[in-house]
């Protein structure tokens, strides 16, 4: 078969559609969001009519695939990693309920924070849910780990968490597809109390989990996704998890390691390839992409000089591993070329030329200066980078959401005034609850909602509460006189200026919208229009 | 045969477009490839790189080493410096002379020229100039594709090929300009490098 030029993602997206998966939940977030944009315009996924639009959020993803598991089909969510923390809770209940159609959890981390507001490793969460997880070196991996995933999860009934990271999710090479499955049949699960969670079936649940866990290091130990290559240079061996297994190799000519190597692409631990390197080793490397897990588990507590890795200095403890970072902790000769030269100054990523949140900022910027710094909490998506220069417009930056309860519990510490900066796609993700917050406690805050009409910063996906932000906010129980849309364009500068500053004096919870769609989308759209005449 | 190959520029410049011709162009020739990219946050405005890696062999990491790099192969002039760690002691960097400043500490013109002097290999091109005097300004990416195509192992009309492919889509005249454009580019980078 004709092999297919995949990204990670969409490796993994490719795979779950042959696997007969039926639909897929999903949260925009880099770099997850390629799995479901692939499963989106795939013609396969099209007739086969996959649900594949996106969800509000990442905990209303997950409870969807897991309604769509017990209902006896196939399933996939996908998220960022801090997207994982969204959906904790619907995700640790999910290994009490397990699975009955197969459902695969797919989280990509983003080690050194290309593009996240933190670094963390979700193979914690698998351990802390104690469910399998699987971790693909590989584009060919992440494909054929959605096959294996999927079956597993059925076969164990638990849902499996696919871990990827960015350099993966976001790399191209050649895939080899096979044959394309049937998707399930509607079938509920044979034991009626399997999706029911009061504690006196919940305690029998997790005494059913733990009982599980010896037979889920089994199936690690005979994953054809671990393997141990024998090495002559016994003086150390390598323990290679996921993406690094590929930096280890890529320092040894040819791949030909004289140290042994343990590949784990599948966890919980397989215990006895641990025992047997361990043995056979008078020290061991631990290559991990991410926080130094695996290491933690083999160190111990007490001084250990045998394991290296993130905790002794032999890797940096944060940032993403490569190959000059494996060569240094191996002792290797550094091959780096000749370094940046000094003239050579960073380049920022800053808003486009044009973008309507810019106009805001002026106007917001404006306001304050009788007030001075300190009073604007925001969020993220594109407007973040208002604090930069020339705006400085803007204060905090916390998780998805938090503007709206930041500015409250600033308020009702006396902050006046207290404003609130959200994009519209993140007030649809987790901005409601807050409003309504306010609204019970009748807080002296003004939200600001940045109606771009899109998801600007994930490249520009709808949501799910586009064009009903006004009777969102009527519901919620915000006067309709304070709730203010404006244009933000320069010519409006005097009159928006203007606008603020009422809902500023006004004592209670105003929303401003300023209204004017992401010249990105825009852009975009002209393009396809031009395409289809 | 094996060629690790680093794009650069600023976000939007189109060194995506770039690495996808070069892949088509590389699986036509029955090579192994991976290709990272960069996608998210630092689209916006921000330096951009892709790592792009053929070989006859089997390619582990999708990551190029440092010092291991055969081609800098970059749009904007300062955006090819910075990935200078990465160039082999033999390699070359190729790279369009037009700036794009939207920061303000940008470095001075000349600074900029002895900086990229100073590189054992080099060609610079002012690819924006060449593709306005062919008549498509917006194919100036694929004059820089052009000036490389010498030092990436592979048949000129693998790549004639792979322009076909990316731009058939698009219609004839677009597939047309982008083919002048490409050869335009490899003449000005044999001039040049004489
Ligand atoms: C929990 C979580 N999920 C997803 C993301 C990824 N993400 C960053 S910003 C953003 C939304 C941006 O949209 P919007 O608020 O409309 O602002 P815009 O970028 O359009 O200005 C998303 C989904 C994240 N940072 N955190
Ligand atoms: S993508 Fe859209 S919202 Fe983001 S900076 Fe550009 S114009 Fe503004």
């Amino acid at each position: 078969m004709k092999k297919l030029l995949l990204l990670g993602d969409e490796a993994l997206a490719q795979g779950a559609i042959d696997a007969g998966m039926s639909g897929v939940f999903a949260y925009p977030g880099t770099p997850s969001t390629e799995i479901t944009e692939y499963i989106q315009v795939n013609e396969d996924a099209i007739k086969r009519d996959i649900h594949r639009t996106w969800a509000s959020n990442e905990k209303t993803a997950v409870e969807a695939a897991v309604g769509m598991s017990y209902a006896g089909k196939r399933t996939m969510c996908c998220m960022k990693h801090v997207g994982l923390n969204v959906a904790a809770d619907a995700f640790m209940n999910s290994a009490f309920v397990g699975a009955n159609g197969g459902n695969l959890i797919a989280v990509a981390d983003d080690p050194s924070m290309h593009s996240s507001q933190n670094e963390q490793d979700s193979r914690f969460y698998a351990k802390f849910a104690m469910i399998p997880c699987l971790e693909p070196s590989s584009q060919q991996e992440a494909y054929d780990m959605a096959f294996y995933g999927l079956d597993y999860s059925e076969r164990v009934k638990l849902p499996i968490m696919v871990r990827l990271t960015t350099r993966l999710s976001h790399s191209r090479a050649g895939v080899i597809r096979k044959e394309m499955l049937a998707e399930n049949e509607i079938k509920l699960p044979e034991d009626p109390d399997q999706f029911m969670l009061l504690p006196s079936y919940s305690r029998a649940k997790y005494k059913k989990l733990i009982k599980l866990q010896d037979e889920l290091i089994k199936t690690s130990e005979e994953s054809p996704f671990n393997s141990y290559e024998a090495g002559e240079d016994k003086s150390l061996g390598i323990i290679a998890c996921g993406l690094a297994y590929n930096y280890v190799k890529e320092v040894f000519d040819g791949g030909k390691s004289p140290y042994p190597i343990l590949k784990i692409c599948q966890y919980p631990l397989p215990k006895n390839m641990i025992h047997k390197i361990m043995n056979e080793c008078d020290r061991i490397l631990v290559v991990e992409e991410g926080q130094p897990i695996v290491e933690e588990m083999l160190k111990g507590y007490m001084p250990n000089d045998k394991i290296r890795g993130r905790l002794d200095g032999s890797f940096s403890r944060d940032g993403e591993i490569n190959p000059n970072k494996v060569m240094a902790a191996l002792g290797m000769a550094n091959t780096t070329g000749e370094a940046i030269p000094e003239n050579v100054v960073g380049r920022p990523p800053a808003l486009c030329v044009g973008c309507p949140h810019i106009d805001s900022f002026n106007v917001l910027n404006d306001v304050l200066e009788e007030h001075g710094k300190g009073h604007v909490f925001s969020d993220i998506g594109c407007y973040t980078l208002g604090y930069l220069p020339p705006y400085n417009a803007i204060d905090t930056v916390l998780d998805m959401g938090a503007s709206i309860t930041m500015a409250k519990g600033a308020a009702d510490a006396g902050l006046f005034p207290a404003v609130a900066v959200i994009g519209d796609g993140t007030f649809g993700h987790s901005g409601l609850t807050g409003l309504a917050d306010c609204i019970y406690d009748e807080t002296n805050v003004v939200v600001v909602i940045l109606d771009n009409a899109t998801t600007g910063m994930t490249g520009g996906q709808n949501y799910c509460i586009e064009g009903r932000l006004e009777d969102i906010c009527i519901g919620l129980g915000v006067e309709k006189e304070h709730i203010r849309v404006v244009t933000p364009l320069k010519k409006n500068h005097e009159e928006n200026v203007k606008v603020f500053r009422e809902e500023f004096d006004y004592e209670g919870v105003s929303v401003i919208i300023p209204r004017r769609e992401c010249i990105q989308t825009l852009a975009q759209k002209h393009r396809t229009a031009k395409v289809t005449k | 045969m094996k060629k690790d190959i680093i794009l650069a520029g600023v976000g939007g410049q189109g060194i995506l477009t770039i690495a996808t011709i070069i892949g088509t162009a590389a699986v036509e020739e029955g090579l192994n490839l991976k290709q990272a990219e960069v996608h998210g946050m630092s689209q916006r405005g921000g330096d951009v790189q892709s790592h792009l890696r053929l070989s006859d062999q089997p390619i582990f990491s999708d990551l190029v080493p440092e010092g291991k790099c055969d081609v800098i192969l970059s749009i904007e002039p300062m955006e090819s410096l910075r990935y200078l760690p990465y160039l082999a002691k033999d390699g070359i960097l190729i790279t369009n002379s037009t700036p794009f400043i939207n920061i303000t500490n940008y470095p001075e013109a000349e600074m900029l020229e002895k900086m990229l002097a100073n590189v054992k290999n080099h060609i610079v091109i002012n690819a924006d100039e060449i593709a306005k005097g062919i008549g498509s300004a917006r194919a100036m990416n694929i004059v820089m594709l052009g000036a490389a195509v010498k030092h990436l192992g592979l048949p000129m009309e693998n790549f004639e090929n792979a322009v076909k492919t990316v731009f058939g889509r698009k219609g004839e005249a677009v597939v047309e300009s982008n083919i002048k454009a490409l050869h335009a580019g490899r003449e000005n980078a044999e001039n040049n490098a004489k």
